[in-house]
């Protein structure tokens, strides 16, 4: 039996305006993730792939279509409700992790916590739990600057895990990394999955789209195969 | 945690950080001084002319009390009429003029008040005791110091000199019997007093019923308008201050002094307003592409701007306590400048400390820090997302 769609994305499109110009970032975009799946979104750069990351994150607006995220439509919700479904549904890794420099790894972690209003004890307690899962329990006070790229991801991730996501978002997370620390995060990618975890990948790097349970191709704006 | 991430963003930029507070306390200080002295003469003022309780002044017309040389004639008999109404706790008649102390070769001037010492309002005694005999005299240190008298010691005392006879006039012989501090004496300036006839005696016939000054003291809780009206109706050719008609005046004179405090005033304030906002403008800029992940992890609009309110408002807080004590200093040494200035009463202050002035600048100073995060908060919490993260990216 199919596991329910965690994301349905229904003639999803992106139009940017440059003047009197018309750019079709995205042009109709239909797909759905299943609960569960390891979705990579390949293609080439200028194809949409983080167009459509950014849409199904709901950090941006389609110009047409819908996309419903655990049975909510995102793409109607105003800047509030967006914010707020986003804290606790979906979680971000990016290329450049964008860890809070003044922040110890712990607290990092936390961040997302304290905004979802998890006291101070729980969130202590979850951050370590995540730290421990992506293997730095021994960083958790280690500022962002002390610490290795594929460290840093690593906080990242747990960070994007912290409120419990529905899905979890990763912009070409190994894309700032060395092939053996990129192999490191696709090792956690896959033991994410494992575990439960939904995740949708943008990124170019073969090795991590191989490891993806389903891949969606992308050109010109549009998905041509997956 | 907005408060701990406006904490964290203002130690990342540690000499910065402090740098902006400097500027702000200097801002502050001046704000300050400035606030200070625009109330503290009037204050002091107000607090130096009721130290003895006196509400009315009678002083020859046009004049300020000892503004000029000038006196008032047939006061002994104003007076007597004045002391008849019940609601006068004390009058107390003052004549203003200069006395010599003849020392050999050398002459030692000083200023002198002729009054009634049971009921005068001009000095208080520091030792020895009050002149209540007309051979008595009592002067302030620097009179003391500079006549190297002591209390007991008898005084040649002329009230002028004639040069064309080369004599002393008004010479009379006067005891020493205190040292006082005179309420409204100049800084350094010698100082002398007696009984008001003895004073009047030295000056000759011109000045034998003259006062400079007529002090009333009202009893407690009874109208000073009535007062007034008591005192016209004697028919002084004087003219008649109250406690707070004197203020109106002396507020005229220093209204340009409080023009200049409020410009000046205004523009630290302004300086200090930009200069956070400046600050906090380019430490948003910096981190704008952190700010856009946080807005994406789900941190609220509104989380975002009260963060960064919180780091303008901080630096403002800060500068401005900080500024509060540098304020405190530069104004106490800027007072004993200006307190040494020749002819104004040594207790004026200039920059009078009062609460409510530094409650005053510190709150003008938190408000333009909040208004100051305010622009920089609200467009960076604006800012879409998605654009800036790729913006980001590409840069």
């Amino acid at each position: 039996m199919t596991a329910p769609a965690v994301v349905r994305a229904r003639d999803l499109t992106r139009e940017y305006s440059f003047g009197k110009e018309i750019v079709h970032a995205l042009s109709g975009v239909t797909f759905d993730v299943p609960e569960g799946d390891y979705v990579a979104i390949v293609g080439p750069s200028g194809c949409g792939k983080s167009t459509l990351l950014n849409l199904l994150g709901a950090i941006d607006r389609p110009t047409r279509g819908s996309v419903v995220i655990n049975g909510t439509d995102v793409a109607r919700m105003n800047d509030r409700d967006a914010t707020s479904f986003r804290l606790r549904n979906i979680g971000f890794v990016f290329q450049r992790f964008y860890l809070m420099p003044t922040l110890s790894a712990r607290e990092n972690v936390e961040l997302p916590m304290a905004e979802a209003g998890v006291s101070k004890l729980d969130r202590i307690a979850r951050a370590k739990e995540l730290l421990a899962y992506v293997g730095l329990a021994h960083r958790e006070r280690h500022r962002p600057s002390e610490l290795s790229g594929g460290e840093q991801q690593r906080v990242a991730i747990a960070r994007a895990l912290s409120n419990h996501p529905a899905i979890l978002l990763a912009d070409e997370p190994t894309g700032e990394l060395d092939a053996r620390t990129g192999a490191e995060i696709i090792g956690l990618f896959g033991r994410l999955n494992r575990d439960g975890t939904t995740l949708i990948v943008v990124t170019h790097d073969e090795e991590l789209a191989s490891a993806a349970s389903r891949k969606i191709h992308m050109r010109d704006g549009l998905i041509v195969d997956g | 945690m907005p408060i701990a991430l406006a904490w964290a963003s203002l130690r990342r930029h540690g000499t910065r950080t402090m740098l902006a507070m400097l500027g702000v306390a200097v801002a502050a200080a001046m704000l300050l001084d400035m606030v200070m002295m625009s109330t503290g003469m009037r204050e002091s003022f107000r607090s130096l002319l009721l130290s003895r309780g006196f509400q009315l002044r009678l002083s020859p017309k046009g004049t300020l009390p000892f503004d000029t040389e000038a006196s008032m004639g047939n006061t002994r008999e104003l007076v007597r009429k004045l002391r008849t109404n019940p609601n006068f706790v004390a009058v107390s008649p003052v004549l203003g003029g200069s006395i010599h102390f003849p020392r050999g070769d050398s002459v030692v001037t000083s200023s002198a008040l002729g009054l009634e010492p049971r009921v005068q309002g001009d000095y208080e005694l520091v030792s020895g005791r009050d002149p209540l005999a007309p051979n008595e005299i009592v002067v302030n240190d620097e009179l003391y110091r500079a006549l190297g008298a002591r209390i007991g010691d008898t005084l040649a005392v002329a009230n002028g000199y004639d040069p064309q006879t080369r004599e002393y006039t008004g010479v009379r012989r006067l005891v020493l019997t205190g040292r006082v501090r005179f309420l409204y004496g100049a800084t350094r300036q010698r100082a002398a007093a007696m009984e008001l006839r003895t004073l009047q005696q030295m000056g000759g016939s011109e000045r034998d019923d003259a006062s400079s000054l007529v002090m009333i003291r009202v009893r407690e809780g009874a109208s000073i308008d009535s007062a007034m009206e008591f005192i016209k109706e004697q028919g002084p050719r004087a003219n008649l201050v109250s406690t707070e008609s004197a203020l109106d005046q002396v507020d005229m004179r220093l209204r340009y002094f409080r023009q200049l405090a409020v410009i000046l005033g205004s523009v630290s304030l302004f300086v200090g307003f930009l200069l956070v906002t400046t600050l906090i403008t380019v430490s948003v800029n910096e981190r704008i592409g952190e700010i856009a992940v946080m807005r994406a992890l789900g941190v609220s609009r509104a989380h975002v701007v009260q963060q960064i309110v919180l780091e303008g408002m901080t630096i403002s807080l800060i500068g401005a306590f900080a500024g509060l004590l540098l304020g405190l200093a530069t104004g106490r040494y800027l007072n004993g400048i200006l307190s040494s200035f020749p002819g104004l009463p040594e207790a004026i202050d200039f920059f009078l400390f009062q609460p409510k002035a530094a409650w005053t600048a510190l709150g003008l100073l938190a408000l333009s820090g909040i208004a100051a995060g305010v622009y920089p908060a609200f467009r960076a919490s604006s800012l879409p997302i998605a654009t800036t993260l790729r913006e980001e990216a590409i840069a």
